[in-house]
């Protein structure tokens, strides 16, 4: 077996009495994209937190190409290979689109203690991030303020933003959430286009893009994983059908 | 917090820079100060009022570097006009009278005071930074009046202006006018500069989201500590010319109002533009100098003894009158203009 990308061994979260990550053990391997389904209050959401590092764990070990990052905080994650994004769109929204991207792609390029030269203007930085957005499709909104695009518009950009770290990793909270028919479906093909090349992480209700994107599956149920498996696999499995799927499938 | 956020400035336009009409009006104005003066019959006056809107536009535009552009609601800003204030006074005291020792000095000291109440401060957010603020400045404050060595409560009188490398090339108020001047365009171009690099955009981000700003990999506390302890020397170096100015420094440069006044300045100018918090400390100052005048003026109807009652009381109608402005020109006076120049 290859060594994973990512592993996480006997994770643990709670708020109190209320236990939200159960002993949660999993291991992405590089290259495919391994989606996490769940009924709504799984710990679905806490677990990228977790290893986003956006929350601390109670216990257990986030391991990152084999090192141990369970103690770093999200920006050094970050710069370790880890990108993110959001289920509620997290964007800068009085900036444009463009520098949205450039400011990604300025934390991992040089110093950002430089306190002269326009920054909007450094070719190096709108050169990459204006790549990164034609990626996801956004190119010709690049000058438009981020706060105005169409939601579907602003799911788009956070891939991008994401992009731009240049990540190893990449975890992704509900994409295609609030999306109209047409917006998921150009996310989904931006999807598909990018697993080859980065080894994806996605919680996702929308089970036609899971199933149609996904390697392979793992489901959360009360914040244990009750099964990891390929797509097909996981809809024969008769103790997911009960515990979630239900009529779904 | 969010109120603040949403002041935002325009959104850049691709690539290139927008010509600014209304900071190059401004500096004009400035620099045909000295003209205007003179013009005016009382010179001394009149360049000595320009010279304090000068100076505390220094304060307040350095002020609008991290409220404007951070949404850090520091309120314990005169803290630094005191610090820059009192190195004059304090190295003078002891002999010390040129410029060139006492501003560095005074930038070194408020760089340290930024540095130790900013990296304490900055782990706090909101309201509660804007109360620990206040709690350092008041404790500068303090410490300032229980200095009996230095003139404590009373404060005290400068012998004379700094020397500049050993020559009273600011001892008249012509030549102090310029000095104040050359030091507010410098600063304000530094600023400008700040604001649009990289530094400056890693600042602006974090206000609009933070948590955005650390998922991309940005640790925001270290630029948030380094604008507070910038925008901390700018204001020392304000202090600096506010001591020179009235050739006295006392513990009321540091009081709370002081730092309630430059925020009220920097809203009045309009949020993250600069020269709007220049703008709007001018406007402050001037109506405070000459609402008494107005009133008088527009009580023209009124009983003999009304009419100065209302002259004398004349900070009922100033405080009303700033929350009528605030309320009713979002973005304060920058904001007024954009408008009238934008549809």
């Amino acid at each position: 077996m290859v060594e994973p990308l990512l592993e996480l061994r006997h994770l643990k979260k709670n708020f109190g009495a209320l236990v939200v990550t159960d002993d949660v053990s999993l291991a992405v391997e590089p290259g495919e994209l391994h989606a996490i389904i769940g009924p709504n209050g799984a710990g679905k959401t806490t677990l990228i937190h977790q290893i986003s590092g956006f929350l601390s764990s109670a216990s257990g070990e986030v391991l990152l190409g084999g090192q141990d990052i369970t103690r770093l905080s999200m920006h050094e994650r970050v710069r370790r290979g880890l990108a993110r994004s959001f289920q509620i769109t997290s964007i800068l929204p009085g900036f444009s689109a463009l520098e949205n991207v450039a400011l990604a792609v300025q934390a991992r390029s040089g110093s950002s203690f430089r306190f002269f030269g326009d920054a909007s203007r450094e070719r190096g930085l709108n050169e990459l991030a204006m790549d990164c957005l034609e990626q996801v499709g956004l190119g010709d909104r690049a000058f438009a303020t981020a706060g105005f695009l169409s939601h579907g518009e602003k799911r788009q950009l956070e891939l991008a933003i994401a992009l731009a770290t240049r990540p190893r990793l990449l975890l992704l909270d509900e994409p295609l959430a609030g999306t109209g028919h047409d917006d998921s479906q150009r996310v989904v093909e931006t999807l598909r286009a990018l697993k080859s090349r980065i080894t994806i992480v996605l919680i996702e209700h929308d089970m036609d893009a899971v199933f149609s994107l996904a390697d392979r599956v793992s489901v959360l149920v009360y914040g244990r994983v009750i099964a990891t498996d390929t797509p097909v696999a996981i809809r024969a499995n008769a103790e997911v059908r009960t515990a979630y799927l239900g009529e779904e499938v | 917090m969010t109120e603040l956020a949403q002041t935002r400035s325009a959104p850049a336009l691709p690539f290139g820079r927008r010509f600014e009409l209304v900071p190059v009006i401004l500096f004009a104005v400035f620099a045909a100060g000295p003209i205007l003066a003179s013009a005016s019959g009382a010179e001394g006056y009149v360049l000595s009022l320009l010279t304090r809107v000068m100076i505390l536009g220094l304060a307040a535009m350095s002020l609008d570097l991290i409220l404007g552009y951070g949404a850090l609601v520091s309120f314990g800003h005169a803290a630094f006009l005191g610090i820059g204030a009192y190195a004059v006074g304090i190295l003078a005291s002891h002999g010390s009278e040129d410029a060139l020792v006492q501003i560095p000095v005074a930038l070194a000291a408020s760089a340290g005071f930024g540095l130790v109440t900013g990296a304490i401060s900055l782990r706090t957010k909101g309201v509660y930074f804007i109360m620990i603020t206040l709690a350092f400045g008041q404790m500068l404050f303090f410490l300032a009046t229980s200095l009996a060595a230095y003139g404590g409560d009373d404060g005290m009188t400068l012998p004379e202006r700094s020397r500049v490398a050993g020559t009273a090339l600011i001892e008249s108020d012509v030549a102090f006018y310029w000095a104040s001047f050359f030091c507010l365009l410098v600063t304000y171009a530094l600023a400008r500069a700040v604001v649009a690099s990289r530094f400056g955009r890693v600042l602006r981000g974090t206000r609009e989201n933070s948590v955005r700003m650390e998922a991309i990999g940005f640790q925001p506390f270290r630029y948030q500590l380094a604008a507070y302890v910038l925008s901390g020397m700018m204001a020392g170096l304000a202090g600096c010319l506010l001591a020179n100015q009235t050739e006295f420094v006392s513990p009321a440069y540091m009081t709370w109002q002081r730092s309630g006044e430059l925020i009220f300045m920097v809203v009045l100018g309009g949020l993250g533009t600069l020269h709007g918090a220049i703008i709007g400390a001018a406007a402050f100052l001037l109506l405070e100098e000459f609402l008494p005048e107005i009133l008088h003026t527009l009580g023209f109807m009124l009983q003999e003894d009304m009419r100065a009652r209302l002259v004398e009381n004349w900070k009922m109608i100033f405080g009303p009158l700033l929350i009528l402005i605030v309320l009713f020109a979002r973005g304060g006076i920058m904001g007024l203009w954009r408008r009238g120049h934008h549809g």
